[in-house]
């Protein structure tokens, strides 16, 4: 067949199969091309929200109205905050990194139901559509904040229901992704590629995946029955006629505690992939990194409460909580500790994506350890509502999530593109990124602690310098995230070519060419070793053409055995 | 290899199972009698032990349906830890959200 032959030879971003131009890629099947479809959707997410967080910060310059009415900075916080959680913190690495690498990395030549996935794209865009439709029809933006409390979610009146409706969908798209993953892991690895042989960026998206096929249903049925209460007034949290609106906010945290570690668990897979890559030396304690993911992702299930402390909930539950919460630090320590100890002695190479792993590691643990305060009873009071959860969560997602993100774009772009970006810039970029984002985040500890209440459009003089600080932290930040997309851009563009493996990576992905050929590989690989082993190979290319064991192994001078 | 093995426990699915319509008549007639159970503890003054009778009998009935009408007893072991952990899960749910409701 032709098509096979052209498939084998010429790179994913090249090939014409049925379909040609933007076509190709809009009906493409390839997990390559459909994590380039993420991408760019998302980074537009991005760019959007990020626009809107500096509209947040700039009216919070000066006490008062500065440059937006009230009713506009409570939509605006709620369209950040849905369109940073749902469309660019939640499916940004699985969807993108996770669709393109991991079926590389298990020696895959797709996900196990290709079609599936080009569908969940199509169903992330269609929630995102309907999000931007929400802007602009019915009483305008939602106003509830990304949360959709009751009872105000079911009293505004905004348009609650369509924003709570493109939530839903895109709800869908998380599960199908996950499920994709779920079997593309169990059913298509190559020979050889057992459970604890898999890359740890492969074992985090899998918990990942877990939890977003176990707990999505959830926030979906929840954001549906606004929609109904909001419609036929059926009563399921209005106390009014025999609801409870506590009811809401366990159903609502039962999804969204979990989805917090969506959102990391992937990202902690790629640091796992980053520093042994980069100390040139197996990663420390690979067996007690990949259960510590599914040890995370199921504590992870049991600790929702710690999100109610003071919403009216019964002692007992509170106390309950509060324990399990504790509980979720030890698997978290569990991979900060052996991290570290993978630095420890190891060949280090500084380049840019170690830089940005460093400053996850950084600022992670400071969103992880203030976590532990809003996680005891007493403290959480104090500061419950405050800026010091808004600077927590923005530790964790931003400075966990995020500042991975843009780590894994560093990482694996000369893979996707086959370009190299400029590195020196890239390292000055993520030293701007830092700096502004402690800026940034770092006076919310304290003025939350001082008792300035998220979400409100005013405040009181006496806070002043901090929140100046503040805005002019985002600005810094800003302008480092724009100089780095602006160093990925031109290097994209304009870049040399990268070579097959610039860093020196072990895995399969590091194999294949730069970027991958259509099918990825010419022959399905046979694994023999662990995923980070420096010294000697541990994948057999063409076993076909090498001597090759029924277990793996090379032969040694026996007769060739047909695979 | 782990691998193989695991992939062909997985994929070999045994087809062949015929279950007598005696069977299905008998998990049929124990699914009406469990409903006028329900009924008939819904009609008796327990307290709040009627809710959890309905519920224990609830679950009686959907393991009963899941298992012989949606073939989980015919399923190999993969497929029945998935539906086991799942389950186990939603049971968490229930059990936390009730440290709430019970002592409030
Ligand atoms: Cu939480």
């Amino acid at each position: 067949m032709t098509d096979t032959l052209a498939a084998h030879e010429g790179s994913y971003l090249e090939y014409e199969g049925r379909h040609k131009g933007i076509l190709g890629w809009v009906l493409s099947t390839d997990h390559k091309r459909i994590g380039l479809l993420y991408l760019s959707a998302i980074m537009v997410f991005f760019f959007v929200a990020m626009t809107l967080g500096v509209m947040m910060r700039l009216e919070m310059l000066t006490p008062g109205e500065t440059i937006m009415k009230p009713q506009t900075y409570n939509s605006i916080f709620t369209l950040h905050g849905v369109i940073m959680v749902f469309l660019f913190i939640i499916p940004a690495i699985p969807a993108v990194f996770g669709n393109f690498i991991m079926p590389i990395q298990i020696g895959a030549k797709d996900v196990a139901f290709p079609r599936l996935n080009l569908f969940s794209w199509y169903l992330y865009m269609t929630g995102a559509t309907l999000a931007i439709i929400s802007l602009f029809t019915g009483g305008g933006a939602a106003d509830t904040g990304w949360t959709f409390y009751v009872p105000y979610s079911i009293r505004s009146a905004q348009n609650v229901s369509f924003t709570t409706l493109a939530a839903f969908v895109l709800g869908f798209s998380t599960i199908v992704t996950g499920l994709n993953f779920i079997v593309t892991i169990h059913r298509m690895r190559a020979p050889g590629m057992t459970w604890f042989r898999m890359p740890l960026f492969a074992w985090g998206l899998y918990a990942t995946s877990w939890i977003q096929v176990l707990a999505t249903p959830v926030i979906g049925i929840t954001l549906f029955l606004i929609i109904l209460e909001r419609l036929l007034g059926v009563g399921v949290f209005d106390p009014a006629l025999g609801g409870d609106p506590i009811l809401y906010q366990h159903m609502f945290w039962i999804y969204s505690h979990p989805a917090v570690y969506i959102m990391i668990l992937p990202a902690m897979g790629v640091v796992s992939e980053i520093l042994p890559t980069f100390a040139r030396k197996d990663i420390f304690g690979y067996k007690q990194i990949a259960i510590s993911s599914l040890g995370i992702a199921l504590i992870g299930y049991l600790v929702w409460g710690h999100h109610m402390f003071v919403s009216g909930m019964s002692d007992t539950a509170r106390i309950v909580f509060s324990l399990l919460t504790f509980l979720v630090a030890i698997p978290t320590g569990v991979k900060i500790f052996n991290w570290v100890a993978t630095l420890y002695k190891g060949s280090i190479k500084f380049s840019a994506p170690l830089y940005y792993v460093l400053a996850f590691i950084f600022i992670f643990s400071i969103g992880g350890l203030t976590g532990l305060v809003l996680g005891a009873l007493a403290t959480d009071i104090h500061v419950t509502d405050t800026y010091f959860v808004v600077a927590h969560f923005h530790y964790v997602m931003f400075g966990g999530m995020g500042i991975m993100f843009f780590a894994t774009m560093h990482f694996w772009f000369p893979k996707m593109f086959g370009k190299m970006y400029n590195e020196k810039i890239a390292v000055i970029a993520c030293t701007i990124i830092i700096v502004g984002f402690n800026i940034l985040y770092f006076p919310m500890f304290i003025m939350g602690y001082m008792g300035m209440p998220r979400r409100y459009y005013d405040y009181l003089p006496h806070l002043q310098g901090w929140h100046i600080l503040s805005t002019v932290g985002s600005w810094i930040l800003v302008a480092g995230i724009v100089f780095m997309f602006g160093n990925l851009l031109y290097a994209l563009l304009k870049g040399p070519k990268a070579a097959r493996n610039p860093w020196g990576g072990t895995t399969l992905e590091w194999r294949v060419s730069s970027p991958p050929t259509v099918e990825n590989f010419d022959e399905i690989p046979v694994v023999t070793g662990g995923p980070y082993v420096h010294d000697k190979p541990t994948y057999i290319m063409q076993p076909s053409k090498e001597l090759v064991h029924e277990n793996g192994d090379k032969l040694k001078g026996e007769t060739l055995k047909a695979h | 290899m782990e691998q193989t093995h695991e992939s062909r426990a997985f994929g070999t699915e045994n087809h062949s199972h015929t279950v007598g319509y005696g069977t299905y008549i008998m998990v049929w007639l124990g699914l009406v009698a469990l409903t006028a159970i329900t009924v008939t503890v819904a009609g008796m003054h327990l307290g709040s032990l009627t809710l959890l009778a309905a519920l224990t009998i609830a679950c009686i009935k959907t393991s009963l349906v899941a298992y012989y009408f949606m073939h989980v007893k015919f399923d190999n072991m993969v497929i029945k830890v998935f539906i086991a952990v799942c389950l186990l899960i939603f049971l968490t749910f229930w059990i936390l959200t009730f440290s709430d409701l019970s002592f409030r």
